[in-house]
Parts: C-alpha cells; sequence; structure tokens
C-alpha cells in the first residue's frame, strides 16, 4: 500500500507542534490506521491523524479505552496496515498488557507514549520522563521491546518513521517514548523529498505452504498477514513456529522467550543509535535523552566556555540500551553525569553498564516536572570537575 | 427409504453420551467396556432403527459420529 | 487417528493436527463449533476469507486452533476490540468472533457495548455457560442468583445479566439467543449473522457439565441438553408471559433483525468520497 503522503505533505520548512510533526512522520512511514482514546498531552496527534489519514486511505478511530486502542491497532496489523496509537501515562499503563501480546506474537505496531507528570493522574501537560522503565517492563514477564527518545519536533518526524521502520523490521512493537515538552513543543523542521525518506515494509510469506514457519526466527519470520490464504494462526499462548499453541510442553516457553530475545539482541548493532558531541577531549560526559537533552545541549556549549571540557552522549535509542556507546563513553571521559526529569531511571541502567570505567553521578531538576536550569547543571558540573 | 451408515470415530468420541441420550429412536447404548482411551464409547445396538434425523451428529460436541445416508428404492 | 470416520466437516474446514477437542466431554462448545462449520458450508463461504478472533476463556478455543482458517486468539476480553482493527482495515473479510460470559460479559463488557453502538460488521457468538470454567467454576455476571460456585459457596447474591436485551439496547443490528440443543435455529442464525451488514450477536446457552453441573447437581450433558429443551420458551411467547411465570426459562429467538450502515461500509464510503 503507498503511503499517499506526496499527495498531502509538502518537502520544505514546516512549523509545527511536535505532536502534529509526529502525525506527518506516521504518514510518511505509510501508517493506515490509528486508533485512540482522549488523553492529554497526546491529543494533538490524534486530532491531526484524523483529519490526514482519510486522505490518504487511512483509517481513524477512537476507541472506547487505551486498552481497545492498541488491540484494534494490532488487529489492523494483521489485516495488512502499518498501525500507531498513542497516549499518555495512565493509557500507556492500560496498554501494557497487549503490547505484550504484540510482542509474543510479533506483531509490527507503533505505540507513542507522550509521558506526562504522575503518579496517578499527576499533572497532565507537565512533562516527564517516567516512563522509562514502563516502555520496557510494563507488561508481565520477560520480553524485549525497542523504545526511541526523540529531542526536537524534527525528531517526533524522523523517529516516527524510524520507529515505524524498526517496527516492520524486526516485526515488534516499537515505542516512541516523547514528553509534553517535546509533545507540545512548535520548532521549524525541515521535510526533505519523501522519495530521499527510507521506507521499510514488513517481509511476507513466498508462497503458501502449510508446514511455513511464522514465528518465533531470531531473523524475523515473514508475516501471514490475514486473507491471503495462509490460514495463521496467532496467539498470546506460548506456541511454536508455526504459531500453534503449545502449552503442555515446558521447552516452548524456553523457545519462546529466548527467540524474542534473540530476535532484537542479535540486531541491536542496527538497531541502536546515539549522538555524541565533544567526547573526543571530554573529561565529563553530561549523558541525556528526549527533551532534557535540549538543556545539556545549551549547558555544553556554556561550560566549554568556561574551560570544563565536557560532552554529550544523547541516547536515541533507550531499549534495547545501548551499553556498548555509554561504555566507551565512560572510558573516554571517566565521568558520566546523568541528566533526567525523574529521580533517576537510566542512571539505574549507565551505573549497571559503566560503573567499572567511570564515576556516574544522577543531576535530576531541581523541581521534578520542570527544565534543568543551565546554571544548576553548570554549578553542579564545576562541582564534579 | 434410506440405506443408513453410521460413522463413530473412536480417536475423537470422548463418550460424554449425548448421542445415546438424545436419539429418538434408542439406537445407540452405552458400551460396557472401556476403551483403549478410557472412554465409554456408544455402540449402535438399533441400525436398523435409524432415520437418519442426524440429531445425534449435530449435537456431538467433538464431530466424532455422522450419518451417511442415501435414498433407495423400496 | 481414525481417518475412516472422519467427520465431512472437519475434512474439509479444521486444521490437519487439530481435529480433536482441546474441550471437556460433552462441553457445548463442540456442538457451537459444529453449527459454525455447518452454516460455513451451507453458504460455501471461502474460509481464506473469513477471521475468526477469540479471547480467552473455553468458548475463546472453538476456532483455535481447529479453524483451518486466519484466527486471532487474543487476550482476555479484548477479542472484539482486536476484530473491530481487522475488519475496518479489510472489509473484504468477514470477521467472527467466538467469546464467552466472562470474557465479554465481565471483563470485556465495554467492547461488546460499544462494538454493538459502532455497528461494525462482526458476528459475535458468545457462548454463555453461567460460569468461569477454565479457571475452575468462579461465579460468572451470568450465573443465576442464588446458585453456589467455587467463590459463592453460600449463594450468588447477585443477579445475572440478560446479554440480548444488552447488546439490543446499545444498538446491535441482529440478536438472537438459542441453547446448545437448538443446533438447527443456531445454524440458521449463524447464516444470517454472517450475511449480516452490520453487528450481530449471538447468545449461545451452553453446557459445562464439569463446573457449573458440579455446582446445580447435574453432572450429564446430555441432561443439561434435556433441560434446556424443556425451559426454553419461544420470544413470541415470553411477550405475553409475566416476569414470575419467566423466571427460570429461557427465552430463545430472534430478538432484532434490522438493517443499519455498518462502520467499515461507512468508512470505505468516506475514503472514497474523500478520495475521488
Amino acid at each position: 500500500m503507498s503511503s499517499g503522503a506526496n499527495k498531502i505533505i509538502e518537502p520544505g520548512t514546516h512549523f509545527l507542534m511536535g505532536n502534529e510533526a509526529c502525525a506527518l512522520g506516521a504518514v510518511v512511514a505509510g501508517c493506515k490506521f490509528f486508533a485512540f482514546y482522549p488523553i492529554t498531552p497526546a491529543n494533538e496527534i490524534a486530532e491531526y491523524m484524523s483529519v490526514l489519514l482519510p486522505k490518504v486511505k487511512g483509517i481513524y478511530i477512537q476507541m472506547e479505552d487505551e486498552i481497545s486502542s492498541i488491540a484494534s491497532v494490532i488487529g489492523a496489523s494483521w489485516a495488512g496496515r502499518k498501525a500507531m496509537t498513542a497516549t499518555s501515562g495512565p493509557g500507556f499503563t492500560l496498554m501494557q498488557e497487549n503490547i505484550g501480546y504484540a510482542v509474543a506474537t510479533e506483531t509490527p505496531c507503533v505505540i507513542v507514549d507522550v509521558q506526562r507528570c504522575g503518579p496517578s493522574t499527576g499533572t497532565p501537560p507537565l512533562p516527564m520522563q517516567g516512563d522509562v522503565y514502563q516502555a520496557k517492563y510494563g507488561s508481565h514477564s520477560e520480553y524485549p521491546i525497542i523504545a526511541l527518545a526523540p529531542s526536537s519536533v524534527k525528531e517526533m518526524f524522523t523517529l516516527t518513521i524510524e520507529s515505524f521502520n524498526l517496527a516492520e523490521k524486526y516485526r515488534t512493537p516499537v515505542i516512541l517514548l516523547s514528553d509534553a515538552l517535546v509533545g507540545h513543543l512548535m520548532e521549524t523542521f525541515e521535510i526533505p523529498d519523501l522519495s530521499q525518506i527510507e521506507i521499510v515494509e514488513r517481509k511476507k510469506p513466498d508462497k503458501e505452504t502449510s508446514d511455513a514457519k511464522y514465528f518465533l526466527d531470531e531473523d524475523v519470520a515473514p508475516m501471514p498477514v490475514f486473507g491471503c490464504g495462509y490460514k495463521a494462526h496467532v496467539t498470546g499462548s506460548t506456541h511454536d513456529e508455526k504459531g500453534l499453541r503449545n502449552v503442555e510442553d515446558p521447552v516452548y516457553v524456553d523457545k519462546v522467550v529466548r527467540a524474542l530475545h534473540r530476535k532484537i539482541e542479535k540486531h541491536k548493532e542496527n538497531i541502536v543509535k546515539v549522538e555524541t558531541k565533544f567526547l573526543d577531549d571530554a573529561e565529563i560526559a553530561l549523558l541525556t535523552y528526549g527533551s532534557v537533552a535540549r538543556t545539556a545541549i545549551h549547558v555544553v556549549n556554556q561550560a566549554r566556555k568556561t574551560g570544563i571540557k565536557v560532552g554529550i552522549i544523547r541516547l536515541i535509542t533507550l531499549w534495547p540500551f545501548p551499553d556498548v556507546q555509554v561504555q566507551s563513553a565512560a572510558r573516554k571521559t571517566g565521568r558520566i553525569v546523568v541528566m533526567e526529569n525523574n529521580l533517576g531511571q537510566v542512571v539505574n541502567k549507565v551505573s549497571e553498564v559503566a560503573a567499572k570505567y567511570a564515576d556516574v553521578k544522577f543531576l535530576p531538576p531541581r523541581i521534578i516536572g520542570s527544565l534543568h536550569e543551565p546554571e544548576y547543571v553548570i554549578n553542579f558540573l564545576k562541582e564534579v570537575y | 427409504m434410506k440405506k443408513v451408515r453410521i460413522h463413530i470415530n473412536e480417536d475423537l468420541c470422548k463418550g460424554c453420551g449425548i448421542c445415546i441420550s438424545l436419539c429418538p429412536n434408542k439406537v445407540f447404548a452405552k458400551s460396557e467396556e472401556i476403551s483403549s482411551k478410557g472412554v465409554f464409547l456408544p455402540v449402535i445396538i438399533h441400525g436398523d432403527k435409524c432415520i437418519a434425523c442426524r440429531i445425534c451428529e449435530e449435537h456431538c460436541p467433538d464431530l466424532a459420529i455422522f450419518i451417511e445416508a442415501q435414498d433407495v428404492e423400496k | 487417528m481414525d481417518q475412516k470416520h472422519v467427520h465431512p466437516l472437519l475434512v474439509k474446514y479444521a486444521r490437519i493436527g487439530a481435529y480433536k477437542q482441546p474441550h471437556c466431554p460433552g462441553c457445548g462448545n463442540g456442538i457451537v463449533a459444529q453449527c459454525m462449520l455447518r452454516a460455513i458450508d451451507e453458504l460455501k463461504l471461502d474460509m481464506d476469507k473469513i477471521v475468526f478472533a477469540s479471547g480467552i476463556g473455553c468458548s475463546s478455543w472453538i476456532p483455535s486452533p481447529l479453524f483451518n482458517a486466519d484466527v486471532l486468539h487474543t487476550t482476555h476480553g479484548r477479542s472484539l476490540a482486536f476484530a473491530t482493527g481487522v475488519k475496518l482495515s479489510n472489509p473484504e473479510l468477514r470477521v467472527v468472533v467466538f467469546t464467552g460470559d466472562g470474557d465479554s460479559a465481565a471483563i470485556g463488557g465495554n467492547h461488546l457495548i460499544q462494538a454493538a453502538r459502532k455497528n461494525i460488521e462482526i458476528l459475535t457468538v458468545l457462548v454463555n455457560n453461567r460460569i468461569y470454567g477454565m479457571t475452575g467454576g468462579q461465579v460468572a455476571p451470568t450465573t443465576p442468583h442464588g446458585v453456589k460456585t467455587k467463590t459463592t459457596p453460600y449463594g450468588n447474591l447477585e443477579y445475572p445479566f440478560d446479554l440480548c436485551k444488552l447488546v439490543e439496547a446499545a444498538g446491535a443490528s441482529y440478536v438472537a439467543r438459542w441453547t446448545t440443543f437448538h443446533t438447527r435455529q443456531l445454524v440458521s442464525s449463524m447464516k444470517k449473522g454472517l450475511l449480516k451488514k452490520g453487528f450481530s450477536f449471538i447468545e449461545v446457552i451452553s453446557q459445562c457439565p464439569v463446573q457449573y453441573g458440579t455446582f446445580v447437581g447435574i453432572r450429564d450433558p446430555a441432561e443439561m441438553l434435556h433441560i434446556f429443551r424443556k425451559i426454553s420458551v419461544p420470544f413470541e411467547k415470553a411477550k405475553n408471559m409475566s416476569r414470575e411465570e419467566l423466571e427460570g426459562k429461557i427465552v430463545i429467538g430472534e430478538f432484532v433483525d434490522i438493517e443499519r450502515t455498518g462502520l467499515a461500509e461507512a468508512y470505505q464510503r468516506l475514503l472514497e468520497m474523500m478520495n475521488l
């Protein structure tokens, strides 16, 4: 199915809100199904999708809750469409069971979580990076996930496309872990000629064979989408390579858990992305992601002027965790300061992989839910330096 | 008149007895011996009384019984 | 496998290696499965153009893995939401949901009434055995008042749903109720539901000889079928009966059969209009 995006999206400079850029990115990626339940601060994605999708023969539906939103997205994906949903914290929590289902059934789909302040209802319009662990561990049992963290309106566009590409390539749900700041931010950004943008399509089976293996391949099995005669059997129960339930033999539990894990782990090198700046001569590395990275970049420029040799490692991929890249930054600098808008989530993972190479320190904002003030960060760096 | 053949699949039958009980002409009886699968299968005791109404077939939860019926000249 | 006596419907429509029903001896789910295959056979439908979705519970194993077609065995209560995504995405496909009373009257209750309200072209077959069978016999929102179960050891203090009235009020295009005794009427209703261009709902009162049967003291599935026959009252007759007279009865028949544009068709019309 062609995206049809060139009919409605002009290349060139755009001045948009992050959430709107996300919707445009989805359409460019070929998204043809979007389900949603209203929630702040993700509403603009849905409002724009409801306008855009019918213009490219796509379906927008507002479901009765976030559980059914992700459920219908998974159904749409099996019916052959690229599919997405968007939400924020409370809705993301409701989606967790079916995200686990999407992982287990190897269903490509994209879930945008525009994070807000919690716990519980919290303060809906304020940003927080509280869902990093929920993105990885929110559904029960053991499973891999891919999660990306956009830092700008431009990345709400590009990383939405990247999310679809990864989802379709690896037959997995991908989480775009944005936040209220990036989602509601307005910036200019360039949309290139759409033909220049790489779009990945899912692998489909070559022929209809009754012994075809459509699941549990660490190199990604082709997806037997519905209505094509593949007679697919899709279940969240423990299953074999044909998708048939096997809850008698415990070996299959091991098979499913390991195969799903290896599918992502084996291709980690191609999935993981980080951005580094000034690391070559740096004696401290600021490790950040998402909206907080915006302050960090500003701080690095300021701090360097005062003689502090500080560099940046910005995680674009949060899961699978970029351990090799973080270790490399740790080795280079010997000191890592992790900046997050929470009481310490990614910092735990950084400590786990880099503590033996570097001194790892954590810097939350002065007020959780607000930005780190540059002055406050620079003072902290001076103390560490 | 009908020529009737009753098929009972002994691998699928779980011996629930619905066919025995629902048959209007009492064609079946419960076997007195337990099968190798641990099931008291239905046995045909009055095959000649079968009128091919298919009540047994339609109510079999295991699709383990079906009737083949052909019209024949008297 | 005894190859000589394999039911023609299994040969034609069952997944190879999945002929044996996963349910307990005498369970009504197999009867419902057979009725669906018969309805499909009588309509001569192409199994490759039907998607069967189901949730969690005994009845959700009716199509999974037996039916040799695309099968989406989903999470507890959510099959209708999954099925909505399938139907909207590919309206050419017929979508049939198998669900149970726990699956769609309790945990997925909202999805049931919302799907009926949306009038999405899905046939929902809800097998109501009035108990949670798979988990061991706990009380359900369909368990009659007073009945003792594993979790109502002193009797059920609550009252059961009338699911057909609920779904009718929510806006379904076709609503019917039968029991596993009424196989021919059920096949006929399934055929209507398969062809209906709106939300169709068929409730099948079914026997659970192992769990429900134990609690009400009737462990013989055949006896349960005889009782279903005895206590069933046709819809037309029930209209003239008092609430007291209907106590302990099962009202059977077709309650709703109307024509109203389904959501998938309405969406296709919108897309055609916007992409002229």
